[in-house]
């Protein structure tokens, strides 16, 4: 477990490097930030005295390597726009995202899991045809308009939940969130259910398929030979070989929810990372959209690393750290 | 001596898109107390849905469509699906084939004895351990105490058909019902297996149903032995009858291609053609076809003639002198 552990914290650091060259070079390539920063009536003096103070005068490398020794030094730069920190605008931003994405996923999961059980164990049922195709809507149906028709029947028609924002926010054990307020979850359960359709969808076909999978095989019959109830052969026996599968595809997911909540964020306008991201594209904000690659990255990285955990604790033929 | 199963017309249908497939065909036979009766035939014969039925583990589209299965005298096919439970490996066990797939991959051993054990009888969870792993020790695995909290990956082939008989044991069933358990693993621990089940059914006085495609297996284990072909049984008696004296041309026929049975240097004969489809079977005996015997009659049924302890469907038996 300790040789797994040390492995990938080497191998991660090896991937951030290789992300931080391709992101810096590809940002680099996409335009000129002085040209949206700088008023277009501003001096030739003025305008190169900005391009200087930001460091944009450099060659390439010697911009990657002053940007790297003060990454090594937790320095990921200033944002040209804010002239704050990147840093410190992401983990600004990055509660309301996790706060969205992780609701999103356990009402996928928990709803989610009963209903491909359901399905799984009554195919071809009435249940079953329902359900199945309730989950083609959520694959096929786009994010956006998903996202607009929520709010269109119930902010607009009925009026019950709120549209936009992220509401009156609570604390418990120092962690400010809208998970905390009544208020605060009203506004969240909108977002969380745009975000979570696709997965829900996701979700039930995957165990459904673990379930028609799982339920002929010999260990199944076994088991029924040896005179075990049917429920424990469902939520011991298959469900268990059911959460192989679905813990890499959560895991997979959990990773783009983080990454690609700015369509539902956009919608709801809700002051996640994603909508942050998009601004600072725009803006051609480097440090920023640098900035947010990494911590991206780092969150898959750590993602990746709960699920090879997670496996060896379900799965006894997986064994962390390789050789006996 | 009163009989622990008797099975009286069993006939298991599947209602496949294609038509009703008979997978077993109006089959009856007892098995006595302590009695090991080998039940051979080949792929496709019947005989494992034979065994399924009796437990009441046929999948749809399958199903018993007549019959009785009388185990110690009351009749398993009327029972409900919790009563049937209760007496799955409780008083009817059954071991599979293949010992790869028999046991879950992801559960440890002592997880799948002990749930075996609590499924039957209020026990705590440690007596249920204790009873795991003295059935471990019983089937000749050593060191059972550590090897509980393995799991099958770390068992051999031969190991864990040991565990899934320790499994079949842990209750002291009246009747176990092998469905070819040693086809699956190499032939000097099938000789190993043997030995033990037949030790193990002597000792503990259970009845076993051998299941198997392998003469040389049913000769060396019991007592008495069933031949089925196309979903019916064509010949039974006490396996050295049997064996040595066929009465039944496929008897006869198997007899001849098994390579042990046929003096060195002559030829093997194999059964000319193939066993019809069991969508499709011919009226009348369902291996005229493929039989040297055969005339006319045989499109009509053969009834069961029963003589000397023997039975068989044949209108053109073997006769031996001896007889």
């Amino acid at each position: 477990m300790t040789v797994f552990v040390i492995r990938r914290f080497l191998q991660s650091i090896a991937v951030l490097c290789v992300t931080a060259v391709i992101v810096f070079i590809g940002i680099y390539a996409i335009g000129d930030p002085a040209e949206m920063l700088i008023s277009p009536d501003a001096s030739p003096a003025e305008r190169a005295q900005v391009v200087a103070s930001l460091g944009l005068d450099k060659p390439l490398w010697e911009q990657f390597f002053t940007f790297a020794w003060n990454a090594l030094h937790g320095d990921l730069g200033r944002s040209f726009v804010f002239n704050r920190p990147s840093i410190a605008l992401i983990f600004e931003r990055l509660p309301a995202t996790l706060e969205l994405t992780l609701t999103g996923l356990v009402f996928a999961l928990v709803l989610g899991i009963p209903l491909g059980l359901l399905s799984g164990l009554k195919p071809n049922s009435a249940t079953d045809e329902v359900i199945m195709t309730g989950s083609i809507l959520g694959f096929s149906l786009p994010s956006f308009w998903q996202g607009m028709m929520l709010i269109m029947i119930f902010s607009v028609w009925l009026g019950w939940l709120p549209s936009t924002g992220r509401g009156q926010m609570g604390e418990f054990l120092g962690i400010h969130s809208s998970l905390f307020t009544l208020d605060g979850l009203t506004h969240l359960i909108l977002p969380a259910i745009n975000l979570s359709l696709f997965k829900l969808s996701l979700v039930i076909r995957l165990t459904r398929t673990g379930v028609r999978e799982t339920m002929p095989l010999d260990f199944v019959k076994f088991a029924r030979a040896k005179g075990i109830s049917e429920r424990r052969i469902v939520f011991v026996h298959v469900f268990k070989n059911i959460l192989i599968p679905l813990i890499t595809v959560i895991g997979l997911e959990l990773g783009s929810m983080l990454a690609f909540a700015v369509v539902t964020e956009t919608i709801f306008a809700w002051p996640g990372i994603g909508k942050l991201l998009i601004d600072s594209i725009m803006r051609l904000d480097r440090p920023v959209v640098v900035a947010y690659l990494l911590v991206i990255v780092s969150l898959f990285i750590f993602i990746n690393f709960v699920v090879d955990v997670l496996y060896s604790l379900v799965d006894p033929r997986v064994r962390l750290g390789g050789a006996q | 001596m009163a009989p622990v199963l008797e099975v009286k017309n069993l006939s298991t249908h599947f209602m496949t898109r294609r038509g009703v497939l008979k997978a077993v065909d109006d089959v009856s036979f007892t098995v006595g107390e302590r009695e090991i009766v080998g039940l051979v035939g080949e792929s496709g014969s019947g005989k494992s849905i034979t065994g399924f039925s009796i437990l009441g583990l046929v999948d749809p589209p399958g199903r018993v469509v007549s019959g009785q299965i009388l185990f110690n005298g009351e009749d398993l096919l009327t029972k409900s699906p919790a009563a049937m439970r209760a007496i799955r490996g409780k008083r009817i066990a059954m071991i599979f084939q293949d010992p790869m797939m028999t046991l879950n991959p992801v559960l440890s051993v002592a997880t799948q004895m002990i749930e075996t054990v609590q499924a039957h009888d209020r026990v705590s969870r440690a007596e249920a351990r204790a009873r795991a792993r003295d059935a471990l020790g019983l089937v000749g695995i050593p060191s059972p105490e550590e090897r509980l909290d393995s799991y099958p990956h770390q068992f051999s082939g031969g190991m864990r058909q040991r565990v899934a008989i320790a499994i079949a044991l842990l209750h002291r069933p009246d009747l176990i019902i092998a469905d070819e358990p040693t086809t699956a693993l190499d032939v000097t621990i099938q000789s190993q297996i043997l030995f033990e089940i037949k030790r193990l059914a002597a000792e503990f006085g259970m009845a076993l149903i051998w299941i198997s495609h392998d003469l040389g297996v049913v000769a060396a284990l019991a007592d008495r032995i069933m031949v089925m072909y196309a979903g019916r049984i064509v010949e039974a008696g006490q396996v050295d009858g049997v064996l040595t004296e066929p009465r039944h041309p496929y008897t006869s026929g198997l007899l001849s291609a098994v390579p042990a049975a046929v003096p060195r240097g002559e030829p093997l004969r194999p059964i000319p053609g193939f066993a019809p489809s069991p969508l499709s079977r011919p009226s009348g005996c369902a291996f005229r076809d493929r039989c040297a015997r055969a005339t006319d009659i045989c499109a009509t049924e053969p009834m069961l003639e029963i003589a000397a302890g023997r039975e068989f469907r044949c209108f053109h038996p073997h006769l031996w002198s001896a007889a």
